[in-house]
């Protein structure tokens, strides 16, 4: 299913602007070349259902990646040492032209999902499929497919261009790792710089990083993910280094160039604010775990986990006249060494009872939404 | 009325680059109430940072206050000796570094670094300066018996708490905080910002918050302080400036920041950058990337007037309640790309 990276394609010119958040239906060319592998995703109820037909394009199973984080040489030597489960058992099914966004704090395993996903790292237990293909399984001219296809869009666009070599450069590499002819460089170039309303001129492709600004930059990061035409990226807090006023900026690109080319998105954030911007579908994580999953608006409306409504709660807003109510979440950081037994936010929860310190909550459908909670879980 | 606790009238603060002199602070003028917190908002490279941190006379080696005054109960604390300035640091004026990651000696105590300012600056004996200590924990939020702990045993959000409580040991008048809850998750910084609101209200203090984020701004700043390219574009009360800004620049970051509870919409980019310091453009700094600007703007620097007590620096504020609705859309930005 996945084999040698594919000759570029051209894609059909862009429709009429699309109405605000509406996504371009996908063609049957390319739902086409989806592997038939139903089953997969469990059905869900009501207007979600015809979309949820669709096999995933990725899909993780019971992913996790554990990190040995030794307290000193020795005790690594010995296979001792305190071990971070940084993912820790999770399914996550994306259908194509899906944007999700994986919000949680620092240390929940956001990252680290987003890695797994690409397989930049393998994992400790648990497969990701991409159209139905276990990654483990791929042999390398297979797996220089995947490659070409799945993207990462770098947090800090600073680091993640070489400053010593042009942007011109730096947009050849990828196009050169995936052997794409010489002659169609320059055209895949000049078009990866029209998605993201940047100059293909000359004088602006042999300007080095440090003659353009930041936003500018963040756009080359995600010019460069793009110019391969990939159908799955993975964005890291791709604006969490730029200045407020040219943020907006960076996701409107982001926005417009998902919908054109109906790429399929995971955006990690801490800010649900942006997530809300740019992604129909939220995945809250915490330590390590999915702890609800839905529709961005419903979960912004009313979340039902106590973490979520802890993050939703915590949120200021923009305006100086909004009350806010206090923060529904008990002092404390979450510490993956030691995730507390049961359900892992039960030693902050402020509606914790019993059930919750020895027994791992399951999921439970409510609506479009799943809910890890043992609030929400009828048994 | 009564006194400002700090009023800073046309602060210049110039670095000295090669051999020319960087302008990052030219003509800042604003007041800071007692018991207010007062936000310094902009773009890195504004100069808030820099205002920041010539209020604590902790400047970099190759920088230079270049003029004005800043009075603090009526004394110029700029001109202060360094050995009286010295004095006043910690008892009266405490600074929260934006990364207290770096501001704790890694390989001392956590407990022992308050125990130092409470019985050096502090003059606090051996046992009230624990007890202290300890109090001073428990208020913002950590476990007292955490005090022997080390600095890499915290957690980001942690280590603020520290470098806050460590600011308040001896119950200064002013706490300038630069940045304090930028690198740290949601939860964490709602908990701080109330920890702060907390202290104002509790023990009267007045503070700087120098930070990016219009909605921490919105959440915990009485007065806010715009600043662009060295200058202040605008100042006023929060209510006012956000919900009725005056400057093109404040409608533009307004308008490109995410409201988490109102509608998704579509956000606005200010596009372009801010200028080049070592050259910047004549009239209003910001006419290059302003939509609105006119041929007067390029040639004039307006000047920042007082429009009952809501100050602006822009020839076309009298206009803003027709501008406002157009800096909404992102079209009136687009030209200027």
């Amino acid at each position: 299913m996945i084999g040698e990276p594919e000759a570029p394609r051209r894609r059909e010119p862009p429709a009429e602007p699309s109405a605000e958040g509406a996504r371009p239906a996908l063609s049957d060319a390319r739902r086409g070349d989806v592997a038939a592998d139903p089953g997969n995703l469990p059905p869900r109820p009501g207007p979600e259902r015809e979309a949820a037909e669709a096999p995933p394009l990725i899909e993780a199973r019971d992913l996790a990646m554990h990190f040995r984080v030794g307290r000193s040489i020795a005790a690594a030597l010995r296979g001792g040492g305190a071990v971070v489960r940084a993912v820790d058992g999770v399914d996550l099914a994306l259908r194509r032209g899906e944007s999700v966004g994986l919000l949680g704090e620092s240390g929940c395993g956001k990252s680290t999902m987003g890695r797994l996903l690409l397989r930049l790292v393998a994992p400790t237990r648990g497969e990701v499929r991409f159209e139905g293909s276990d990654l483990a399984g791929l042999d390398r001219a297979a797996m220089r497919g995947f490659r070409a296809r799945a993207q990462l869009i770098f947090q800090d666009p600073f680091e993640a261009l070489n400053p010593r070599i042009t942007i011109r450069r730096s947009l050849m590499e990828p196009l050169e790792n995936a052997r794409i002819p010489r002659a169609d460089r320059q055209g895949l170039i000049d078009r990866a710089m029209e998605l993201v309303r940047l100059p293909a001129s000359a004088e602006f492709l042999d300007r080095h990083p440090h003659h353009v600004s930041g936003g500018q930059l963040q756009r080359i990061v995600m010019a460069r993910a793009l110019i391969l035409e990939p159908s799955f990226v993975v964005a890291d807090e791709p604006v969490s280094m730029l200045d407020v006023s040219v943020r907006a900026g960076v996701l409107n690109v982001f926005r417009d160039v998902r919908d054109r080319l109906g790429l399929t998105a995971i955006y990690i954030s801490h800010d649900l604010a942006l997530v809300r911007y740019v992604c129909e579908r939220t995945v809250v994580m915490y330590l390590g775990r999915i702890v609800e999953d839905g529709p961005t608006e419903e979960i912004v409306a009313e979340p039902l986990h106590p973490y979520t409504r802890a993050l939703v709660a915590a949120v200021p807003t923009p305006h100086p006249d909004q009350s806010h109510d206090p923060l529904p979440v008990g002092r404390g950081a979450p510490d993956a060494r030691n995730p507390p037994p049961g359900c892992r936010f039960h030693d902050r929860c402020p509606r914790v009872h019993d059930r919750c310190r020895t027994e791992e909550p399951r999921a439970t459908r409510i609506g479009a939404r799943t809910v890890f909670c043992h609030l929400h879980d009828p048994a | 009325m009564t006194d400002p606790l700090l009023s800073v009238r046309d602060l210049r603060v110039a670095y000295r680059v090669g051999a020319r002199d960087l302008m990052a602070v030219e003509g800042a003028s604003f007041d800071v109430p007692r018991g207010a917190i007062v936000g310094l908002v902009g773009e890195s490279g504004c100069g808030k940072t820099t205002v920041a941190r010539t209020l604590t006379r902790v400047l970099a080696k190759n920088a230079r206050i270049a003029g004005g005054e800043a009075l603090f109960e009526g004394t110029d604390i700029l001109a202060l000796p360094e050995r009286r300035m010295n004095a006043l640091r910690w008892r009266d004026i405490a600074f929260i570094p934006q990364s207290a990651m770096n501001s704790l000696d890694p390989v001392y105590r956590v407990g022992g670094q308050i125990l130092e300012v409470l019985r050096q600056r502090g003059g606090l004996g051996r046992r009230a300066a624990r007890d202290r200590a300890a109090e001073l924990f428990e208020m913002v939020g950590i476990e007292p018996r955490r005090l022997s702990d080390y600095p890499h045993q915290f957690s980001g959000g942690m280590r603020q708490r520290v470098a806050i409580a460590l600011a308040l040991a001896l119950e200064p008048k002013l706490v300038i905080a630069d940045e304090p809850v930028t690198a740290l998750d949601v939860i964490v910084q709602r908990q701080i910002l109330d920890t702060l609101l907390d202290l104002q209200r509790g023990l009267g203090i007045s503070v700087i918050l120098v930070t990016h984020d219009i909605s921490v701004v919105a959440y915990v700043c009485d007065r806010v302080v715009v600043m662009y390219a060295g200058k202040v574009a605008e100042a006023g009360e929060t209510a006012a400036v956000l919900d009725l800004p005056f400057h093109p620049y404040s409608m533009g970051l307004c308008n490109a920041f995410p409201d988490l509870h109102g509608a998704v919409g579509t956000l606005t980019p200010i596009e372009g950058a801010p200028p080049d310091l070592l050259d910047p453009p004549g009239g209003c700094r910001f006419a290059p990337r302003c939509p609105f600007a006119e041929a007067r703007c390029r040639e004039a620097d307006p000047p920042l007037l007082d429009r009952g007590g809501h100050l602006t620096a822009c020839h076309r504020a009298r206009e803003a309640d027709a501008l406002r609705p157009l800096a909404e859309r992102v079209e009136t930005w687009a030209e200027m790309a």
